[in-house]
């Protein structure tokens, strides 16, 4: 490994020595070195292998806007070698290689290449069978797609996001950035300056006036007002400067007032025959391997000055010890530099197999082992497109032109066309063989393009799709502006016509780590889950909520039964603290619920508790719970747990709608409940010290009382879900804890059992009541649902009743019906359908085997026709045999309603 | 290698087909007029000219060929849907793409690799039973999975998330896949226009005529022509087009947006999706991972690709496969989508005698191109809706008749 001295090599630590291999081989490199340096500087030029043709390649730019330097470094495939520091003990391979890098068996593929013209892919692979394509081709053409190996073993990273505000953002530390960035802090403004390398400086850095860059820096670390975010991408420029700033393992969101944006150029390849073999470089290229990392790019070079900046670099590298062979400049002007040869001409082709062994200028070899091509640049147009700037064609320059008007976003040095010089083009020279890349992502050559154009794709967003041509990892960096060329050319329009394909975020790539930021699972736990814990509970998550599925351990559906029957013959305890709860307070509360539910409230007694059923604008219902009212201008109601957000939205929404006297306020959580159920119900509540009188006469069905239960304030309603006596107990979340506490002591007596959610669903479903959402779907109205006694036929309005009222008069087919299964039938599982004459009419939307019937027992949609009692349904159970059952018109346990009402 | 390709490497000169026609002058007069030159526009036009004798017709596309949607799109064909009348509908669908290749003589590559719907809720395991209750029923492939068949069928994804997002199982559908959008586009318009119908580009259509209830034609920036049917297929502009003749679509639009890693080797066979995470993945032929979930949750008609969404996507792709962190997105973009308040098209008559609806496409039109195609080609001939198009007309909405197939969409398309 030899290096240049000091000063070249400014970002490389000679002291120390990180020792690495690639493909295999071991190799040493410095800290400050990205990978694709430290392999140049052991003499490996070559780092993986093209797309298509499996053509060797290497680092062009030694910027990060190349393709050809992705490499796969452990399990993390597609890490660009000219852009990510070395570290040590990196493992490193080439990618997409078929065998090794030095011998790819796939590089046969480009043998054939004429066989194989663009868009190839579109005309063949369709025989000779039928189904070829899919159980011979795509097999074969799959297997080939790719780059990188994402490996199991992949690290896991740590990533985090920041969000952050500044009054001024820069994009791009390089002399105008920092000019920029000085500006704005002096005159006061809180500013952040974002550059991708490791060090601010830009172009200035990798040339002799490197110098200068410590000055500047230094001024940039005094202001106290600059923060500085090196190694850092600005991946995208969204509405409202609205930036993304992106690393490997961390995003960070700004919003600036103002963006300045000074992200530089972006050099050009020149075209010719072989243009892209390892050993072909840009000036840029050759300055930063030298100036930055004290790598040498060769012994005997050739300079392609197209861009009279060629004639700098070949002094530089004469300074450095290259000799250089020639310039080779199409326009020669008066003085050749002292001691070189100038050709006038035109590079035909590059020499070589696997590296550059010399050029081709006029019929001429000329032998060299590097190939330096100056043939200018274009303004970075990707961060200015995003933000809104048209994008121009300047003949003279041979540039693009950025028109920027967005108010907040201003364009700074090689963005604003500072140091554009009339070079024109870059040299385009196709050649009759081929191999003149314009894209080194997917091997599109000159002809490629122009035989899209040919076959009709002469949008040039049609060029791009057909071809492929910036679509790659380097998405059209060194291939828009030749490819614009190119269509312009072949369309008779302007350069600038045909401009640039849509610039769309990302700049450069962003990993989805970073993106993704540290992933957490919002979970909800109610007051008691310990408690639940304690008491042995299986939890089982409901929505964001953990709930209690069961206690205890052991036979399933042996303790599930049992619980069944605690409440059935004794007493059971639910925890519904993740019921939706709100508060409907002022003096048009009772108005406002009767606008948005369908009973009456306005007419509801203070101490009842009310039904209510909330339809949408289609008249389909969409949540249920009660009202409990409090007081002339207030009601405590309930929704169901998964809907409370929605309904709660839709109240905000329709209280805006109406300007009510009223106030919503969504004490979800906030409260925590208990279903106390069971025959002997009245004996735990009564045993509660409290001044709530739980006796039949002063608390019966359907009413509330609030006051102290156990010294714990209390929301008290004489609601259930069982069909047994049940007392509901809301209080707030932070005293659930001695109001539970409280519950079970005074239960013991009367052996009062918690009983999980499973047994909630079959004493619900045992009593007929249904689950919205689950018995219910996107078009269910009250009447299929039989509902018609929750719906006011008085009151003048409520949300849906329009659509109802119209649904009414069309008629529906299809009803919710209760359905018996004989004792010892098959029971069909949930969403199977239910046929009439072989067609589906509808679907069972909940079953069960009832343990205190005996019996299998499900709710299901049928046809309306069919809704009698006693009338059979025919259903497709699970197995694919058809199973019976038997319509009931009524609840399936006590359907008189006499154990609720104890 | 194919022997087709024989004749690119044996011949001197480039061998040129001539796939898309230049945009010709405008006549003064058509039989029919397609507004719209997408996928929809497009294939309907190759089935009128091919099967219908209908070739004097012009697609008028105000961008460049299948720029919109069809170029949007992340390609997803499948017919899981929950509805008998969008299962037979979509199922046709599928069953055009597996013959679309040869129908055009141009590979549309489509890749018939299996759809795997992720669920994360009883409730979601419950959807999933009744629509392959219903796929079953109307023949599809189509079955729900337990977490051990999840597994199976996506080896590497990640099942040991507990909680609210543990993988409880899959709706498995062997029928799902992907085409190339844009060859099914071209391939249409290759075929329709060798059969005499003229595809006109950067043509915008600024006006409808309606006399008498009856459309006679649309104004354009290029001149007026005279048309004796309409069809408006323009995806994102639909509700705007159709507005023009009179005609209100109960369509809102919202952008839909979608984004592609860097290529790697495959890994990935299936298409996953989850409804949960609002997220699902597919490795395309050329080895990206393509990342899409539901619209934005606000209407607009801004192509602009947000930060937010490309979180969130990245949020739920590495949920699912943690092990793509390092994994880094090469491009994201958006597409405006209009959608209907059923989640099902509106294809056939309009108030407006001879136009035609094509619309209501949402985020579930690319599988539906074929399939729309034909049928609306059928329609226009006979002037007729066919039996198979009739659930889906226009005044469903007015007879609560609508096809709700949200479930069977969200995070899907």
């Amino acid at each position: 490994m030899s290096r240049l001295p000091p000063p070249y090599g400014s970002r490389i630590d000679r002291s120390r020595s990180l020792a690495f291999t690639f493909e295999g081989r071991r190799f040493e490199g410095h800290p400050g070195d990205t990978i694709a340096s430290a392999l140049a500087a052991n003499g490996q030029w070559m780092l993986s292998r093209s797309f298509k043709y499996h053509r060797p390649r290497g680092a062009m730019s030694f910027a990060g806007t190349d393709a050809n330097t992705l490499v796969q470094v452990g399990p993390e495939p597609n890490v660009a070698a000219d852009l990510t520091p070395l570290e040590d003990g990196m493992e490193i391979a080439a990618q997409n290689v078929n065998g090794s890098l030095a011998r790819d068996r796939d590089a046969v593929i480009g043998r054939f290449a004429r066989f194989l013209p663009v868009g190839f892919y579109y005309r063949t692979f369709m025989g000779p069978t039928k189904d070829a394509w899919l159980k011979l081709w795509e097999p074969r053409i799959r297997a080939k797609a790719g780059l990188g190996v994402i490996g199991a073993d992949a690290p896991d990273i740590a990533v985090d996001k920041a969000t952050w505000h500044a009054d001024v953002a820069v994009i791009g530390g390089g002399p105008a950035g920092i000019a920029a960035a000085l500006e704005a802090a002096r005159a006061g403004s809180d500013v952040v300056l974002i550059d991708d390398q490791p060090a601010l400086g830009g172009h200035l850095a990798y040339t002799p006036e490197a110098g200068a860059v410590g000055e500047l820096v230094a001024e940039v670390d005094g202001a106290a007002d600059i923060r500085v975010l090196t190694d850092t991408i600005c991946t995208g420029l969204f509405e409202d400067n609205w930036l993304a700033l992106a690393r490997r393992d961390r995003l960070i969101r700004l919003r600036a007032a103002e963006v300045v944006l000074a992200t530089g150029c972006i050099e050009q390849p020149a075209i010719f025959h072989q243009n892209d073999l390892p050993g072909v470089l840009t000036a840029g290229g050759v300055r930063r391997l030298m100036h930055l990392y004290g790598v040498a790019p060769g012994r005997r070079a050739v300079v392609y000055a197209a861009d009279p900046e060629g004639y700098r670099v070949a002094e530089e590298l004469r300074a450095a010890g290259v000799e250089v062979a020639a310039i080779v400049d199409p326009a020669p002007g008066a003085a050749a530099p002292e001691g070189m040869r100038v050709v006038a001409g035109h590079i035909a082709a590059a020499r070589g197999v696997s590296h550059v062994t010399g050029v081709e200028v006029g019929g001429e070899g000329i032998a060299c082992d590097t190939l330096v091509v100056a043939a200018g640049e274009v303004p970075a147009w990707q961060l200015p497109a995003q933000a809104g700037a048209k994008l121009g064609y300047d003949d003279a320059t041979g540039r693009f032109v950025l028109d920027l008007e967005t108010p907040g976003v201003r364009l700074a040095g090689g963005l604003a066309g500072e140091g554009a010089t009339p070079v024109g083009a870059p040299p385009m020279a196709p050649h009759p063989k081929g191999k003149d890349f314009i894209d080194f992502d997917e091997d599109l050559q000159v002809k490629d393009i122009l035989n899209a154009v040919k076959e009709g794709y002469s949008e040039l967003e049609l060029v791009k799709r057909f071809s492929t041509v910036g679509m790659g990892p380097s998405q059209g960096r060194h291939s828009a502006l030749a490819t614009a060329r190119l269509v312009a050319g072949a369309t008779g329009r302007s350069v600038g016509e045909i401009g640039v394909t849509t610039a769309r975020p990302p700049t450069a790539p962003e990993t989805l780590g970073a993106l993704a930021g540290p992933h957490h699972v919002a979970e909800r736990r109610t007051a008691l889950h310990r408690e639940h814990l304690r008491l042995g509970a299986e939890m089982r998550p409901v929505g964001a909520w953990w709930r209690p599925y069961l206690y205890g351990s052991g036979d399933r559906s042996a303790l599930i039964e049992a619980e069944v029957r605690a409440v059935r013959d004794g007493v059971g305890v639910l925890d519904v603290s993740t019921l939706g709860t709100l508060e409907v307070r002022g003096p048009d509360a009772s108005a406002f619920l009767d606008r948005l539910y369908t009973m009456a409230h306005a007419t509801q007694p203070v101490g009842k508790v009310r039904y209510c059923l909330m339809l949408n604008e289609m008249g389909t219902v969409i949540d249920d719970g009660v009202a409990y009212r409090l007081a002339e201008d207030r009601f405590y109601v309930t929704a169901t747990t998964g809907a409370v957000p929605r309904v709660y939205a839709d109240m905000a929404f329709w209280n805006a709608q109406w300007r009510l006297d009223v106030d919503v306020v969504n004490l979800t959580a906030g409260f925590a409940g208990f279903n106390i159920t069971g025959p002997f119900a009245r004996d735990v509540v009564a045993a509660l010290d409290g001044d709530i009188d739980f006796s039949a006469e002063a608390f019966p069905y359907l009413t509330g009382r609030s006051g102290q239960v156990a010294g714990v304030p209390v929301h008290a309603m004489r609601i259930g879900f069982t069909g047994e006596l049940s007392f509901e107990l809301h209080c707030p979340a932070s005293r659930a804890g001695d109001l539970w506490a409280a519950i079970l002591a005074a239960g013991e007596p009367v052996g009062l059992k918690p009983y999980g959610l499973e047994a909630s669903r079959i004493l619900r479903l045992e009593k007929g009541h249904i689950l919205i959402g689950q018995d219910t779907d996107a078009l269910t109205s009250p009447e299929e649902l039989g509902f018609g006694w929750a719906v006011s036929k008085k009151k003048p309005f409520f949300v849906g009743k329009r659509a109802l009222e119209m649904r009414r008069r069309l008629g529906s087919t299809r009803k919710l019906a209760a359905l018996t299964f004989a004792p010892d039938a098959e029971l069909p599982g949930e969403s199977c359908l239910v046929l009439r004459s072989g067609a589906p009419v509808g679907h069972v939307t909940s079953v069960a085997h009832s343990p205190t019937l005996g019996h299998g027992i499900a709710l299901a949609f049928i046809h309306a026709e069919d809704a009698e009692e006693g009338r059979r349904v025919a259903i497709r159970a699970r197995s694919g045999r058809m199973v019976e059952g038997t319509v009931v018109g009524h609840a399936f346990y006590d359907p008189q309603n006499e154990r609720q009402m104890l | 290698m194919p022997l087709s390709l024989l004749k690119y490497g044996l011949s001197r000169d480039y061998p040129v087909t001539g796939d898309i026609p230049a945009t010709p002058d405008l006549k003064r007069s058509y039989d029919v007029v397609i507004v719209g030159g997408g996928g929809h526009g497009l294939a309907c036009a190759h089935y009128l000219a091919k099967y219908h004798g209908v070739t004097d017709v012009a697609v008028l596309e105000k961008g460049y060929l299948a720029g919109g949607n069809t170029a949007r799109n992340t390609t997803t064909i499948r017919s899981n849907y929950i509805t008998p009348e969008g299962i037979a509908f979509y199922k046709e669908g599928v069953k055009l793409y597996g013959e679309m290749s040869g129908e055009l003589d141009f590979n549309v590559m489509f890749s018939q690799r299996g759809q795997l719907t992720l669920a994360h809720t009883e409730a979601t395991l419950r959807s999933f039973h009744l629509r392959a209750e219903m796929g079953r029923h109307m023949g599809t492939r189509l079955e729900v999975v337990d977490q051990k068949g999840v597994e199976a069928l996506c080896p590497r994804l990640n099942m040991d998330y507990g909680g609210p997002l543990e993988v409880l199982g899959g709706l498995w559908h062997a029928d799902g896949g992907t085409a190339r959008h844009d060859a099914v586009a071209w391939g249409y318009a290759r075929e329709a226009s060798r059969r005499g119908v003229e595809i006109h580009q950067r043509t915008t259509v600024e006006a409808i005529d309606v006399e008498k209830g009856r459309v006679t034609g649309v104004v354009t920036d290029r001149g007026r022509v005279a048309a004796g049917a309409v069809m408006i297929a323009c995806g994102g502009a639909n509700y705007e087009v159709a507005k023009l003749a009179g005609v209100e679509l109960p369509i809102r639009c919202y952008p839909l947006q979608a984004m592609v890693t860097q290529p790697l080797k495959p890994w990935l066979d299936t298409l996953v999706s989850s409804v949960s995470l609002h997220t699902y993945l597919v490795q395309s032929s050329r080895g990206e991972l393509v990342i899409g979930g539901g619209s934005d949750p606000y209407m607009s008609y801004s192509t602009r690709s947000t930060l937010e969404m490309k979180e969130h996507l990245a949020e739920g792709a590495v949920h699912l496969f943690p092990f793509l962190k390092g994994v880094r997105v090469l491009r994201q973009w958006a597409g405006t989508t209009d959608m209907t308040p059923d989640y099902s098209p509106i294809m056939g008559a309009s108030p407006v005698d001879g136009l035609w609806l094509d619309c209501g496409w949402g985020t579930w039109g690319f599988k539906a191109t074929p399939v729309a195609g034909k049928r609306m080609a059928e329609t226009i001939a006979a002037g007729k809706v066919p039996d198979i198009l009739a659930p889906f007309a226009l005044d469903r909405f007015e007879r609560f008749a609508v096809l709700n197939e949200m479930g069977a969409t969200a995070a899907s398309h």
